[in-house]
């Protein structure tokens, strides 16, 4: 097996082994999604307008929430260190990392959102293109998140730093991904949104990696 | 000579020249010479503080120089990084095994990393008496077998430098006399070590590095800053 393909499959085996994993990504968004009704009131038209919102925020809180599991643990190990004496290169050890992370958060979280759509009352029309926003936007969570994962080991509270580093670089995919719902909604294209979504994705395919091995590089030291 | 399965020369010398340490704001050490020849042993010593682990980090390029260079082969080891860390085992003080695996899915995702496709579990399972814990999780190992486990590398993807910190930490008797038995087995097949101790080791043949001796001066600590 290649570096990269074995590092891949130790991710997902991790998170399949360790249950919890998934499991507490997905929780934590259907509860997050779950408070709103009770916080706003059960109108279903004000649930259904901000609805997508709702489910974007809260997609974005269960990914940052899910970020330390990117490199922390082969931080504290000693990992770390089998990682970057491996041949394969640190920035394709973060896109295996990041991908591994997407089919364990961005995925399942994309798979169940129809399932809280309908829970806030998001007009049944609108579901398709919010399921493919999140289809496009999640992998730039894992991208972008792994920046902020890497910038973060070794700080003494690293929970609390990936937030405050993270929220902001999160900002352009929630733009578009509600920004693509709400033109649904108004009955206009959502095409545009979705293409700078796809545009925010495509951005931070080629440059997460290497701002995130910078960081690994650093971290080693 | 070449190493049949890794396919790497393995009669190039590792030569350290005018090594210097930095971690932080102390120079550890500075000036530092060694050569490590095919089948040669280095022993490491000196006092807590000294440097051993970062030498050992410096060998595996983990660390990179203050100054002097390292030559493998003649030639200096960053020219060629991936060559020369694909023929390196650094084993270090942490034992990085993932609770939710059994030992043989550790050995085969390491061996794995390093790009070795066909790793000999079975031997460095058996080599390290493990047999009996191979499928259990490592979660419920003790530290010596996971000491064991981590040491276990070296047989399953074969690489011609070994560097150990500290490897018998908390192996037992039989442990260490398993591990001794690689080491020289390893050695006689042209193989190197490098390894930072405390405990007498019996390595026939084995240069000792004494890091006290290297510590920087007050000047020399000086001319690096400048």
């Amino acid at each position: 097996m290649t570096p990269l393909l074995g590092l891949f499959w130790c991710e997902l085996r991790l998170s399949y082994r360790q249950g919890g994993d998934i499991g507490l990504a997905l929780g934590f968004f259907v509860l997050a999604v779950l408070m709103f009704p009770f916080g706003v009131g059960p109108e279903p038209e004000l649930l259904g307008r901000i609805g997508a919102g709702i489910i974007w925020v809260a997609a974005l809180l269960a990914s940052v929430l899910s970020l330390d599991r990117l490199f922390a643990a082969d931080y504290a190990d000693g990992g770390l260190d089998l990682i970057a004496l491996s041949p394969a290169p640190l920035e394709l050890v973060v896109l295996a990392k990041g991908a591994a992370h997407w089919v364990t958060t961005g995925l399942p979280l994309t798979a169940i959102s129809p399932v809280l759509a309908i829970l806030v009352d998001l007009d049944p029309s609108a579901i398709p293109v919010l399921m493919l926003g999140l289809l496009i936007g999640t992998p730039a969570l894992s991208l972008l998140g792994a920046i902020a994962a890497a910038l973060s080991l070794g700080a003494r509270r690293p929970g609390i730093l990936v937030s405050l580093l993270v929220l902001p670089l999160y900002l352009p995919p929630l733009i578009f991904g509600t920004g693509a719902v709400e033109a649904v909604l108004a009955e206009e294209g959502s095409r545009a949104h979705l293409l700078l979504l796809g545009a925010v994705t495509l951005f931070a395919l080629p440059l997460a990696p290497l701002a995130a091995a910078a960081a690994l590089r650093q971290a080693l030291d | 000579m070449v190493d049949v399965e890794s396919g790497l020369a393995i009669d190039g010398e590792l030569i350290a020249e005018g090594l210097a340490c930095r971690r932080g704001e102390r120079l550890v050490f500075t000036g530092l010479d060694c050569l490590l020849p095919a089948g040669g042993a280095l022993v490491l010593r000196g006092s807590n503080g000294s440097g051993k682990s970062s030498l050992l980090r410096l060998f595996a390029t983990l660390l990179a120089p203050e100054a002097g260079r390292l030559l493998w082969g003649g030639a200096p080891v960053m020219r060629d990084a991936a060559r020369y860390r694909a023929a390196v085992h650094y084993v270090g003080h942490l034992d990085a095994t993932k609770p939710a695996f059994t030992p043989r899915e550790m050995l085969s995702f390491w061996a794995a990393l390093r790009g070795n496709a066909a790793p000999a579990i079975d031997a460095a399972l058996a080599a390290l008496a493990l047999d009996a814990v191979a499928d259990r999780p490592c979660r419920w190992l003790s530290a010596g077998q996971r000491r064991r486990l981590t040491l276990a590398r070296l047989v399953a993807a074969p690489a011609p430098i070994w560097l150990l910190d500290e490897p018998n930490a908390a192996l037992d008797g039989d442990g260490d006399e398993r591990l001794a038995g690689l080491i020289a087995e390893h050695r006689a097949g042209g193989g190197r070590v490098a390894i930072a101790t405390h405990q007498p080791v019996a390595l026939e043949g084995a240069a000792v590095v004494m890091l006290d001796d290297f510590a920087a001066s007050a000047e020399a600590a000086l001319a690096v800053w400048q």
